[in-house]
């Protein structure tokens, strides 16, 4: 393959972590409400009600203390509609994002609207929370917001939602102290040019070095040369061959994690590099040193692809150690 | 160059888990105690400075945006920082140039960490595509390099221990400190198991929820403080790449010329000599000598032998972190800051039992990122020249 033109490299990046949300007193109250089948608000100085409560008054900087509750209901102040919703949003139907002012609030709460049409939303029309059917303490307590044809509550309307379960508000667990929110992100990775002729060499079983024009060093993988700025053009082979300048013994167990510890992880000067790689040594751990001649161990050349992985990890090789002198300045 | 001076500092009970608060709590905590501490209230607070490490951490993209109402910035400029592990000290500095450019009073520095939301290992350990899978974490980054000042300086294997040791008693003198270990002893910790050979567990910092915070006024705030001031005598910041052909991961280049620069700055011209005691980002235990060395204290090579003869105890001739350090409290965000804040709580007078007697002038530093960003300044009781 004509390595120098082939296209950049691109796969697909996906993490994820269950991130955990201590509440705190004031959020802990309302997301308790919520499971409770009632809104609470934060009242500032100034009077105001907020909802969804504010932690800390804007104004006077000082704590909120003092939640009340507002009715279920509540008048569209602006909106949005969406005609495909994404994954993990409200509703799986189309529906309006609108902000919502809560009766006896003063603020909007942002928060999808079931309207079945575009046609049927609009600033001011007057909506209704449905409850999800299974609550634990969490926005999505809130399934979403319903048109509503009854009358405005009054501000001091403290009923919950639905009629005839309001009684057991309060009464049924403890404090919400902390939530649960997963986050998934997805990215598309892709690869310098550099990088990439680097890695279409290894899918050849090639390593590939390149020489930055201004300081003469050669770096693997290529990259523009971060000491001087400028991209590295000069190809040059590397061995896969190389001598360990220093290490760690990983014994530590952690989330995500690819291999059983014990495993070394080395830096490997390899052969006409002058910056060493980070690759696996297999063997005996207490083997490793400082120094020690190590050789690439390649895969099966019918697995090969774009990746560093082809080498499954570096092995020694039996030859005298290196001299400290000749890696100490790769430390 | 217009004067600054840190006007009060406060931090929070640093734990593993904060789960009474929210993150705005927990900045509101340190914030709360540092306004007491400075004497001042809201309407003389003129900007606020947030740092906080990688948005990963906790997975809020940008938590300056919903923080602003807790951390008061409501009407008021809000600037936010990134630079690693070296956030919060960097942070003291960008608070520092805001009063020394003549352009706000009083300037409200937070940082914080609240890192049982989430994983940092998880975090620092992501692979992406086209990599072999083999990151491990901070100690599996740094744990070569900590071999490699082994090898370079002959350091005996013990002073990595002794480190450890004195860092956690020192912990115990500090009611904020997280891990607070009385009891430790050079016999405990290197039989702690090791986790990144060879970096020992006792030797490694642990996983923090907490928050800094600092207000820095100018000459005419600082004079009109009802109690002792921590002049900022100097500050400087470096940056390097992570990885180039030739970077020294025992002895930075930045780490060094940032030293170098502060030194300057400050009119010092011995560190050593003149420095009454030093608050120094140490992660793993290793990091005392090896930033001994690139701060200038000791020759290249010679770092380990200040701590093995003692001299970086409380009442040696250089005291590193009397509070107990990054060994003891770990809020990633916050620790930079930390150091910052406990290096004018010695010049203040204010350290309480881990105070260093007569502490007139104080070094506080940071680092982050694979030894890539580095913060630091020198404070101290009296303006300097």
């Amino acid at each position: 393959m004509d390595t120098a033109s082939a296209p950049p490299l691109a796969a697909p990046l996906d993490i994820a972590f269950d991130y955990t949300r201590s509440l705190g007193p004031v959020l802990g109250r309302f997301m308790t409400g919520l499971r409770d089948r009632r809104v609470l608000g934060a009242r500032t100085a100034d009077g105001r009600v907020h909802v969804p409560p504010l932690e800390y008054d804007p104004a006077t900087h000082a704590p909120v203390t003092e939640l009340v509750p507002v009715p279920p209901t509540g008048t569209v102040t602006s909106w949005t509609w969406t005609d495909r919703p994404l994954d993990g949003q409200p509703l799986e139907r189309p529906f309006g994002w609108a902000l919502i002012r809560l009766d006896g609030a003063d603020t909007a709460l942002l928060h999808a609207v079931d309207a079945g049409t575009r046609e049927s939303m609009r600033t001011g029309m007057r909506v209704r929370i449905r409850w999800a059917a299974e609550r634990s303490g969490h926005i999505r307590d809130i399934a979403c917001f319903e048109p509503d044809a009854g009358p405005p509550h009054p501000p001091d309307d403290s009923t919950s939602g639905d009629p005839g379960t309001s009684s057991g508000a309060g009464a049924n667990g403890e404090l919400v102290t902390g939530i649960t929110t997963p986050i998934r992100l997805s990215y598309t990775h892709t690869t310098s040019a550099e990088e990439s002729r680097y890695l279409h060499a290894l899918s050849e079983g090639r390593l590939l070095g390149q020489r930055c024009p201004a300081c003469r060093k050669v770096y693997v993988p290529p990259r523009v040369c971060p000491a001087d700025g400028v991209p590295t053009e000069e190809e040059v082979p590397v061995r896969d061959h190389g001598t360990v300048t220093t290490f760690c013994v990983v014994n530590v167990p952690f989330a995500g994690q690819r291999l059983d510890p014990p495993y070394v992880v080395a830096q490997v000067l390899l052969d006409g590099a002058d910056i060493p790689i980070p690759h696996l040594i297999l063997g005996e751990a207490g083997d490793v040193r400082m120094g020690m001649r190590v050789a690439a161990v390649w895969r099966d050349p019918a697995t090969w692809s774009t990746t560093p992985e082809n080498i499954a990890h570096f092995r020694p090789t039996g030859e005298p150690d290196a001299p400290y002198e000749s890696y100490q300045e790769h430390l | 160059m217009r004067r600054a001076a840190v006007l009060g500092t406060g931090q929070t009970q640093h734990q593993t888990r904060r789960t009474d608060v929210s993150m705005a709590g927990l900045c509101r905590e340190a914030i709360d105690r540092a306004l007491a501490d400075a004497g001042v209230d809201w309407p003389q607070i003129d900007a606020v400075v947030l740092g906080k490490a990688p948005d990963l951490f906790e997975g809020v993209m940008m938590p300056e945006l919903f923080l602003a109402d807790a951390l008061g910035a409501a009407g008021r400029p809000l600037l936010r920082v990134h630079t690693a592990g070296s956030v919060g000290g960097a942070t003291g500095v960008v608070a520092t140039s805001l009063v020394r450019a003549g352009i706000h009073h009083r300037v409200l520095a937070v940082a914080f960490e609240k890192q049982s939301e989430s994983n940092a290992m998880w975090a620092l350990s992501i692979q992406p595509p086209f990599t072999a899978p083999i990151g491990a974490g901070a100690g599996g980054y740094f744990a070569p390099h900590v071999r490699a000042y082994i090898r370079r300086s002959n350091a005996p294997e013990h002073v990595g221990a002794m480190v450890a040791v004195k860092d956690r008693r020192n912990g115990a003198l500090n009611p904020y400190a997280h891990l607070r270990q009385p009891e430790i002893t050079l016999n405990s910790v290197q039989a702690s198991p090791m986790l990144w050979d060879p970096i020992r567990y006792d030797e490694t910092c642990p996983s923090s929820d907490g928050a800094c915070a600092m207000v820095i006024g100018d000459q005419a705030a600082a004079e009109a403080s009802e109690r002792p001031v921590a002049w900022i005598r100097a500050t400087a910041m470096r940056t390097e790449p992570t990885y180039f052909a030739g970077k020294d991961h025992v002895n930075p280049r930045a780490g060094a010329e940032a030293a170098q620069a502060l030194w300057q700055a400050a009119g010092i011209t011995d560190p050593l000599t003149e420095v009454d005691v030093a608050e120094i980002y140490v992660p793993f235990s290793w990091f005392e000598p090896m930033w001994l060395e690139n701060l200038g204290f000791a020759e290249a090579g010679h770092g380990w032998k200040l701590t093995e003869s003692g001299e970086t105890q409380i009442g040696g001739r250089l005291p590193v972190n009397p509070s107990g350090g990054v060994l003891c409290s770990n809020p990633i965000g916050a620790s930079g800051m930390l150091r910052f804040a406990e290096a004018a709580r010695q010049v203040m007078g204010r350290a309480g039992e881990h105070q260093v007697a007569g502490a007139k002038t104080a070094l506080g530093h940071a680092y982050g990122g694979g030894s890539q960003f580095f913060s630091m300044w020198v404070v101290g009781d009296t303006p300097g020249r």
